[in-house]
């Protein structure tokens, strides 16, 4: 026979104000199976789990139920409690009078008998509770880190310095990501390129990192602790071992494309490193561009290559890797302006972007920091600058502000004015958004200090008129039309989601929302958590953010996997998918359903009526499967259940609700 | 059976959003009938059409399934199994002779105790309207 003990907690007035906890004492003493009733002000102090640890020894409970807020909050608290007197946590319930009757409610007369109906219905599943024991896994002490921007690279220093390996993977030529692109940053002013290229070179020459440039994410398999992930090493072209970083190739190809890392404001060759600061110093054969494998001629950059290291016949290999934690952080893509026909873009060419902009400020950029316009190669004496292209206007971009424009507009808008003394800066807004350290100051200065001209109101249309570009807009402060000339215009995209972060989120199982940004765990409490454990999530792929934001959430990001690794074994959730082998025809429709691919199919092997067969069964790995219950569904032979939260409790808890004890407690 | 009482609806709730935000109801002291007795199970995708067709037999007056909105799904993909599952179930039930209204399947985050209140509201409202539920014979 169980022996239940149910307490009921008072929670001061917050569930004795509501609910008469007497009278729901007394019926719960005439449940079956309950042995031991007990009222307390407050359950989860410490005289309150003293009286539960005492009672479970006393009274030889089997079963505990407690009556009082949400196991969303004490669950894990009286499990322990539980624990601590010598019974299987699992044999606990709880029963949410608190955040589900008492709190919700202001009649006692109807409270009471729905707070009782609560408690008998956990009796009832505590009844048959099964005893569950966590399991323990090796954990693999090595991380990956997708992604070698400014999060992938601070992250992957932060646990290398810790003494866990890394591997870091980049799919482009070289590590920096969106960073490296930068000219300075706000509101310090620092140069990117300092700050970032001894992280660069750091990481590289860290003993602790392994560097995988153009090369990418192929597959993830396994779970926390034990990932097996495949990369593919793109054919790069060039033997990095032979390859000393010379720079001969690129000098002497003849083949001229627009760069990619130059926004198209710059060329690169078809053999190509994408800066001259690039992490490694290996340059990249671009197949699609290269003459020889156009023509099947040419050759000029092995002819001229002293290291011998031009590899024509190269090829993508793939390699597999052990990880125990993965951080993604993958970065974005930027809004496609020309989406916006109103604003020229594409059609005038002094109408570019703001990341072109970085391109054409920026020292090392194609007009050496000079700030020229693409048509004509002349200094702008004006430029407008437009923020919110694409963030926060449903009709044509996204909902979300893109949280770092403005504050990347003003400091264009003080460059511009730092290098052309006698021009006129121009900044097109909705609202000003500067929430961060020193940044409304940053705004104020370059209001007061650089005589930036801010003007309310998003332009309508931008157009050329005698060689200037106008834009037409509502000054909203003033509430009238406006038309303003300038030279040059420089266009804020909003930050998106990268295009294919669907995909990279399927191959991860992790999830993303609407905008194709990656979900954290909890908005709030996990935010560099995802729903699958150990992996993590770092800087823009989450959501749009600046540069400060990104560097935090790789730190916090790398801390976790710091964490995680700093142990040899982990304990695993017991409360997950089981197989009744004996149930189980193995039809597998269970295996399609589960989002962890935590289920394989194996072969039994029994005797039946004297005869040993063999037969395939679902089985569920344990590592991987996180106890959603999907499969349960599936299961057309019930002999899927999840531990917890069996078939056999769920319906007991309907059956008590809606079965003979009902009348009884609703007549009183 | 449920001819004297207040009607009795069960409630299925995910652990993660729809529990969360019932919790958040709670916590904003939301005031709601007490018609809902909440059971908690991982994942709306968790819930077998058998759990709420025993309700039914068991004379239950409506029956709410609550999940993560679509897309929003801690374990991905589990509502959108739900989905389709319980739409199917919607109406095998008005075959059966349940009103459609007595069933229902709602997406509410942890964030949305208002949204929670409003769901137990209008439910509420609306099985008490339609009176006590024919009761399914048990086919077990």
């Amino acid at each position: 026979m169980k022996r239940v003990g149910v307490f009921l907690c008072w929670c001061g007035s917050n569930i004795a104000g509501t609910v008469d906890v007497g009278k729901v004492a007394e019926q719960a003493r005439r449940l079956p199976g309950v042995v031991h009733v007990e009222e307390n002000k407050y359950t989860c102090s410490e005289p309150g789990q003293a009286a539960i640890v005492k009672a479970i020894k006393d009274q030889r409970l089997d079963r505990v139920v407690v009556a009082s807020c949400s196991p969303r909050l004490h669950e894990a608290t009286f499990r322990r409690t539980v624990e601590s007197a010598g019974l299987n946590p699992y044999f606990f319930e709880m029963a949410n009078v608190r955040e589900h009757c008492s709190w919700i409610h202001t009649d006692k007369e109807t409270a009471t008998p729905k707070a009782f109906d609560l408690v008998r219905m956990a009796v009832a599943k505590a009844l048959r509770n099964e005893a569950l024991t966590r399991g323990s896994i090796t954990i693999e002490k090595r991380a990956l880190v997708i992604g070698a921007g400014i999060a992938g690279i601070q992250a992957a220093l932060d646990i290398a310095d810790a003494g866990h390996e890394v591997i870091l993977l980049e799919r482009e030529p070289t590590i920096g990501g969106r960073m490296a692109q930068l000219d300075k940053t706000f509101p310090t002013l620092d140069c990117s390129q300092c700050i970032l290229t001894p992280k660069m070179v750091d990481a590289a020459k860290h003993p602790n990192i392994t560097l995988y440039t153009w090369s990418e994410l192929e597959k993830v398999a396994g779970y926390i602790g034990n990932f097996t992930v495949t990369i593919r090493r793109k054919a790069r072209g060039v033997d990095e071992t032979l390859c000393t970083g010379c720079g001969v190739c690129q000098s002497k190809c003849p083949v001229k494309v627009p760069s990619e890392f130059d926004e198209g404001m710059g060329m690169r060759k078809a053999i190509y490193s994408p800066f001259p600061q690039a992490v490694p110093n290996r340059p990249v054969m671009d197949r699609a561009n290269c003459t020889f494998f156009k023509t099947g001629k040419c050759k000029i950059c092995e002819r001229f290559c002293e290291a011998k290291a031009i590899r024509f016949d190269q090829e993508d290999s793939l390699i597999e890797v052990k990880v125990g934690a993965i951080v993604t952080a993958t970065g974005f893509d930027l809004f496609k302006v020309e989406k916006y026909g109103e604003y020229g873009y594409g059609l005038y060419p002094d109408v570019i972007n703001s990341l072109q902009f970085e391109r054409l400020v920026n020292a090392s950029g194609p007009t050496d920091g000079k700030i020229k316009k693409p048509s004509d190669h002349e200094i702008p004496k004006s430029v407008a600058f437009v923020l919110c292209v694409g963030s926060r206007d449903e009709q044509k971009g996204t909902t979300y502000c893109s949280r770092a424009c403005c504050m990347y507009s003003i400091k264009h808008a003080i460059q511009f004015r730092d290098k052309v003394k006698d021009g006129r800066a121009y900044v097109f807004y909705m609202d000003i958004r500067t929430p961060g350290k020193s940044y409304e100051e940053f705004y104020k200065r370059a209001a007061v200090d650089y005589g930036v001209e801010f003007i309310r109101g998003r332009p309508s249309k931008i157009f050329s008129r005698n060689g200037k570009l106008v834009l037409k807009a509502e000054d909203t402060l003033l509430g009238r039309p406006i038309e303003v000339e300038v030279e040059m215009v420089v266009l804020a995209p909003a930050m998106l989601a990268r295009n294919d972060a669907a995909k990279i989120a399927q191959t991860m199982s992790i999830s993303y929302d609407g905008y194709g940004f990656l979900n954290e765990a909890h908005p709030k409490l996990r935010p560099v958590e995802t729903n699958t454990a150990g992996i993590f999530l770092a800087g823009v792929c989450q959501g749009p953010k600046d540069i400060p934001d990104t560097v935090a959430q790789a730190s916090a990001a790398a801390s976790k996997v710091i964490g995680l690794l700093s142990h040899e074994q982990m304990a695993t959730e017991p409360m997950i998918a089981r197989v009744s082998e004996a149930l189980c025809s193995g039809c597998l429709w269970c295996k399609p359903i589960c989002p962890y691919q935590a289920i394989e199919a194996k072969t039994i092997t029994e005797k039946i009526q004297g005869k040993v067969v063999s037969r395939e069964v679902a089985a569920v790995n344990s590592g991987l499967c996180q106890g959603c219950g999907a499969c349960t569904v599936a299961c057309r032979d019930g002999a899927m259940n999840i531990s917890g939260f069996t078939n056999d409790q769920l319906l007991a808890e309907v059956d008590e609700l809606l079965g003979a004890s009902r009348p009884a407690c609703a007549a009183e | 059976m449920a001819t004297s009482q207040e009607p009795v609806i069960v409630g299925f709730l995910c652990n993660w959003c729809s529990y969360a935000g019932a919790d958040s109801a709670g916590t904003g002291r939301m005031v709601q009938p007490t018609n809902v007795r909440i059971i908690r199970v991982p994942c709306s995708g968790r819930v077998n059409p058998r759990f709420i067709l025993r309700a039914f037999q068991r004379g239950a007056d409506g029956v709410l399934v609550s999940g993560c909105h679509p897309n929003d799904c801690h374990y991905s993909t589990g509502n959108f199994f739900a989905r389709r599952r319980l739409l199917l179930l919607k109406r095998y039930l008005e075959y059966l002779g349940i009103e459609p209204a007595r069933f229902e399947t709602h997406w509410v985050s942890a964030s949305e105790g208002q949204k929670w209140a409003e769901v137990v509201r209008s439910m509420a409202e609306r099985v008490k309207a339609l009176g006590p539920s024919p009761k399914l014979p048990s086919l077990l």
